[in-house]
């Protein structure tokens, strides 16, 4: 009986809290689970808007941005943030965002723009790429390997771990530096000699990094594919004060691939000015110096200053390996299963 | 004797609540994805179908998540059959610790598990490390890492406690008048094992090994994470074509199959136990237990407190180590700056809101989980055999569905007023409580079904009405049964990170997404916040499940 009066006591208190939720002015944003901001920063939009910002988190970047296609009769949000160029094409074919040429466009790099149609503006970018366990390096009288050639010579047999694109993001990326690299042809030949020097597959960026990564854990790999952006992680959040970063990253010959994060207005908003002054907010200066250490990758806009610990050990690769994104939208299916066959079997 | 006991009627009225919050967080989620998966271009879609069966990939997924699930329950069976005698048996100092200790792996994220295995077992591990320093070379002892062993290991060190929490409960009800009765016969201690005390604990050992093998069946964290790219169960399966290939369709089909075996599954072992179970003859003396006397049952003990350690207390062990030790020696950083918002992040989460939240959701968890799960016990109880089986099956299919398929459904379905959950806090317990009134199901029915029915009709024959009944007969004898499920509801609630993490949601700290954050970036700080935060976890939880089994024991 304590239990079922209990059990309306509750009804009573969140029912109502349930059919007052939607009343206040609200902007919905729907982003993955890596997003984040500071207070300070969301509190001034906020302000000057007069609007809550309610940030809905939708699991990882593939499942928030299929929870966005799943509703996007009845969206959930107003705004998408975080698909990145692997699934940009599908995100725009899915006609689920609103056209919006925001006039901070004009503060952007203009190499990421990759939507012609500005449904999907470019946020942030990073590169992934391969980091290195210095320590280890050092300790075993070895040079860190310098292009992704040099993972097939014997000495380096054994030392790399890298993510399943089947199931994790960077992982993809790794993959798809590797096409763009070696082309369409040449991929799997690589593949399949990097099976044969022993490379160790796993399944998501942090059994990687955690579990494998000799740098960080108390695994034995000391190459691991991460992003370019991950030593001044490390030196950010340090035990103690370091000068140097205790992992390095490999970036020259084509050997990165660069991730791309696009936000957009979504179709069916309710609130298009507001929305707008939201995409016009996170492209401008105040919410981009914010990205870096909020979320570890480096902020589009070509004016945003760097913190310093990214000026000291953060890498942007001077030349990336580029695979366009239609025909990543194309192929990446099939580029998976054909890499599932060749490595996994 | 049976006759009183059906009445599909009042079964009916009773079942109905269960049976609609089924429908609502289950049922029409699930339909709304299929629908959209097979329909969404006019037509049906078939090619779908041919392609499944024309590969055989698929086929192997199915063999391999058959195989290690029926592995896993075998081995987890057999390593908990023993410690669930001695438990019952005999009285030993720290019996209680040992009953809370093997619980504690059910809340733990499968990341966490898996740094600790990798702490414990890894090349670079505890025991390798022992090994070379005795060995003097740097020789490498076991090697686990992604081998089907990790995985069955995985499993055992995850499930143990059903098997010896429901055993080990039922066994304590059991009493052994009937094995004294057949001592004083004669009997030897193997043939009262055999005929008298394992068909007496059949409902206990089947519902246990049945729970095992569903949760084998639809591991996801163990076989992703400790088994590698691999292993493929159909469960893993599901979530990579849903979310990395957009393959909706495949999704669906692989969830619908993975729900029929389910369905089956569940029939048979409703069947089994609707005839196996054996009624009691009103023998519910608790047995205190006795001191473990000459050398055999001393070393049965010991042996069992070692298997308890060396499997399950050891890596957990190394999750506090790892907590306070870092590369500088002894520290509380770890803990101290769980409470500093260095960033002044949005989604910062401090400890003690983290620690209020999960409770706040256990507690909820407890409440719905509860009172669905014996509503659908007290209802089952009145169908006749084809029913009761067919309704039991059917509520106990939340269990195994795949996470991401069921939270995708969320999201189209429950989309309108005044169901419009999508954005709600309440969709995270009514998530925790799919998942756990199963297992209030599972433990409260058996208890329920080993009261005689003589019991109730004398009470009405004196003159009891049916409410009478229920609080002065049932309750007190499904007493312990409804602890055992309020710690697997709070446990479940307190660790559980899947159905949740494929809805969008307002984002509610509690502490397993304080780890995932944590463990989101590179970093020694991280590192050492996130197995401080799961240490805490790990506290929290069984601070919790003390509560809990000290107020059942009051009242």
């Amino acid at each position: 009986m304590k239990f079922i009066k209990l059990f309306i006591l509750i009804c009573l208190f969140t029912v109502p809290s349930m059919v007052f939720a939607g009343q206040n002015a609200q902007l919905v944003v729907m982003t993955h689970d890596s997003f984040s901001v500071s207070k300070k920063v969301l509190k001034k939009f906020e302000d000057e808007n007069k609007v809550k910002v309610v940030i809905l988190k939708a699991g990882d970047a593939g499942a928030a941005l299929n929870q966005a296609m799943l509703s996007k009769n009845n969206p959930m949000a107003d705004i998408f943030f975080g698909v990145d160029n692997a699934f940009l094409s599908r995100a725009l074919k899915s006609g689920m965002f609103e056209s919006y040429g925001s006039p901070k466009l004009a503060q952007i790099k203009d190499d990421l723009k990759l939507d012609s149609s500005n449904r999907l503006l470019p946020v942030t970018f990073g590169d992934v790429c391969l980091n290195y366990d210095k320590a280890w390096f050092k300790k075993h009288d070895l040079m860190p390997p310098s292009c992704l050639e040099d993972l097939l010579k014997p000495e380096y047999k054994g030392l790399l771990v890298v993510e399943n694109p089947a199931t994790s993001s960077p992982g993809l990326s790794f993959l798809l530096a590797t096409i763009g690299h070696f082309g369409e042809d040449g991929y799997l030949a690589y593949w399949e000699k990097l099976k044969e020097n022993d490379v160790f597959i796993v399944n998501g960026w942090q059994n990687a990094y955690w579990g494998q990564f000799s740098a960080a854990s108390d695994g034995d790999r000391p190459i691991v594919v991460s992003y370019a952006t991950s030593p001044p992680a490390e030196v950010y959040y340090s035990k103690k004060p370091l000068t140097k970063a205790p992992t390095g990253v490999v970036t020259g010959n084509e050997s990165a691939f660069r991730q791309i994060e696009f936000a957009g207005i979504l179709k069916g908003t309710k609130h298009r000015k507001l929305a707008e002054k939201f995409m016009d907010f996170i492209l401008d200066i105040s919410f981009q110096e914010d990205i870096p250490l909020q979320m570890f990758v480096f902020p589009a806009n070509k004016n945003a200053r760097l913190p310093d610990v990214f000026k000291k050990y953060a890498v942007i690769a001077k030349k990336t390996a580029i695979v366009p994104a239609d025909l990543i939208s194309q192929k990446r299916e099939s580029w998976i299963e054909a890499w599932t066959e060749i490595v996994l079997r | 004797m049976k006759k009183g006991r059906y009445n599909t009627l009042a079964g009916l009225v009773i079942i109905a609540f269960p049976l609609l919050f089924l429908s609502l967080f289950y049922i029409f989620p699930l339909m709304s994805i299929f629908k959209l998966s097979f329909f969404s271009d006019g037509g049906f879609n078939v090619d779908i179908f041919k392609k499944l069966f024309s590969k055989n990939y698929y086929y192997r997924v199915f063999y391999f998540t058959f195989f290690q699930a029926l592995l896993s329950t075998f081995v987890t069976v057999a390593a908990a059959l023993p410690g669930a005698y001695i438990y019952t048996h005999y009285s030993f100092p720290g019996k209680k610790l040992l009953k809370t200790v093997t619980t504690i792996p059910f809340v733990l994220p499968t990341v966490v598990v898996a740094a600790a295995f990798q702490a414990f077992l890894g090349k670079k591990g505890v025991i390798n490390q022992v090994y070379a320093s005795f060995s003097g070379g740097s020789g490498v002892l076991i090697h686990l890492d992604q081998t089907l062993w990790l995985i069955i290991l995985a499993h055992l060190f995850f499930n143990y406690t059903i098997v010896f929490r429901i055993v080990s409960g039922f066994w304590a009800q059991l009493g052994n008048k009937t094995a004294e009765a057949a001592k004083m016969l004669g009997a030897s201690g193997f043939k009262i094992f055999i005929k008298i005390t394992l068909p007496l604990l059949k409902p206990a050992l089947y519902a246990s090994s049945l729970l095992v093998f569903i949760f084998c069946f639809s591991s996801f964290g163990v076989i992703l994470i400790l088994g590698g790219p691999k292993f493929s169960t159909v469960e893993t399966e599901i979530y990579k074509q849903a979310v990395y290939l957009f393959n909706l369709p495949m999704a669906s089909v692989l969830s619908i199959i993975q729900i029929f075996f389910t369905f089956l599954f569940m029939w048979l072992y409703s069947s089994i136990q609707k005839k196996a179970c054996v009624e009691l003859m009103g023998d519910f003396s608790v047995n205190p237990g006795k001191k473990a006397v000459g050398w055999f049952e001393k070393t049965a003990l010991i042996l069992n407190y070692g298997f308890v350690l060396l499997f399950i207390i050891l890596p957990i062990a190394s999750l506090f180590i790892k907590s306070v030790f870092s590369a500088q020696g002894f520290t509380f950083s770890n803990y101290t700056g769980l409470f500093e918002n260095k960033l002044d992040s949005i989604f910062f989460v401090s400890p003690n809101k983290a620690i209020l939240f999960s409770f706040i959701f256990g507690l909820l968890t407890i409440i719905f989980a509860l009172f669905i799960g014996v509503l659908a016990s007290f209802g089952i109880e009145h169908f006749k055999n084809r029913l009761s089986v067919f309704f039991d099956s059917i509520l106990m299919l939340p269990l195994t569905t795949s996470a991401v398929t069921l939270g995708f459904g969320f999201i189209i379905a429950l989309d309108t007023p005044p169901l419009n959950l999508r954005n709600s806090f309440l969709l995270v317990p009514l998530a925790h409580t799919l998942v756990a009134y199963p297992f209030v199901l599972r433990s409260v029915l058996p208890a329920l079904r080993s009261i005689p029915n003589s019991l109730r009709e004398a009470a009405m024959v004196l003159g009891a009405k049916p409410g009478q009944v229920f609080f002065n007969i049932d309750l007190p004898m499904i007493k312990s049964a409804l602890i055992t499920a309020a710690v697997f509801a709070f446990t479940i609630s307190m660790g559980e990170f899947g159905a949740t993490s494929f809805t969008a949601r307002p984002q509610i700290p509690t502490m397993p997404v304080a780890i995932y954050r944590y463990l989101g970036q590179p970093g020694a700080v991280n590192y050492g916040h996130a197995m401080a935060m799961s240490s805490l976890l790990i506290l929290v939880t069984v601070s919790g499940f003390l509560i809990i089994e000290k107020l059942g024991k009051d009242k």
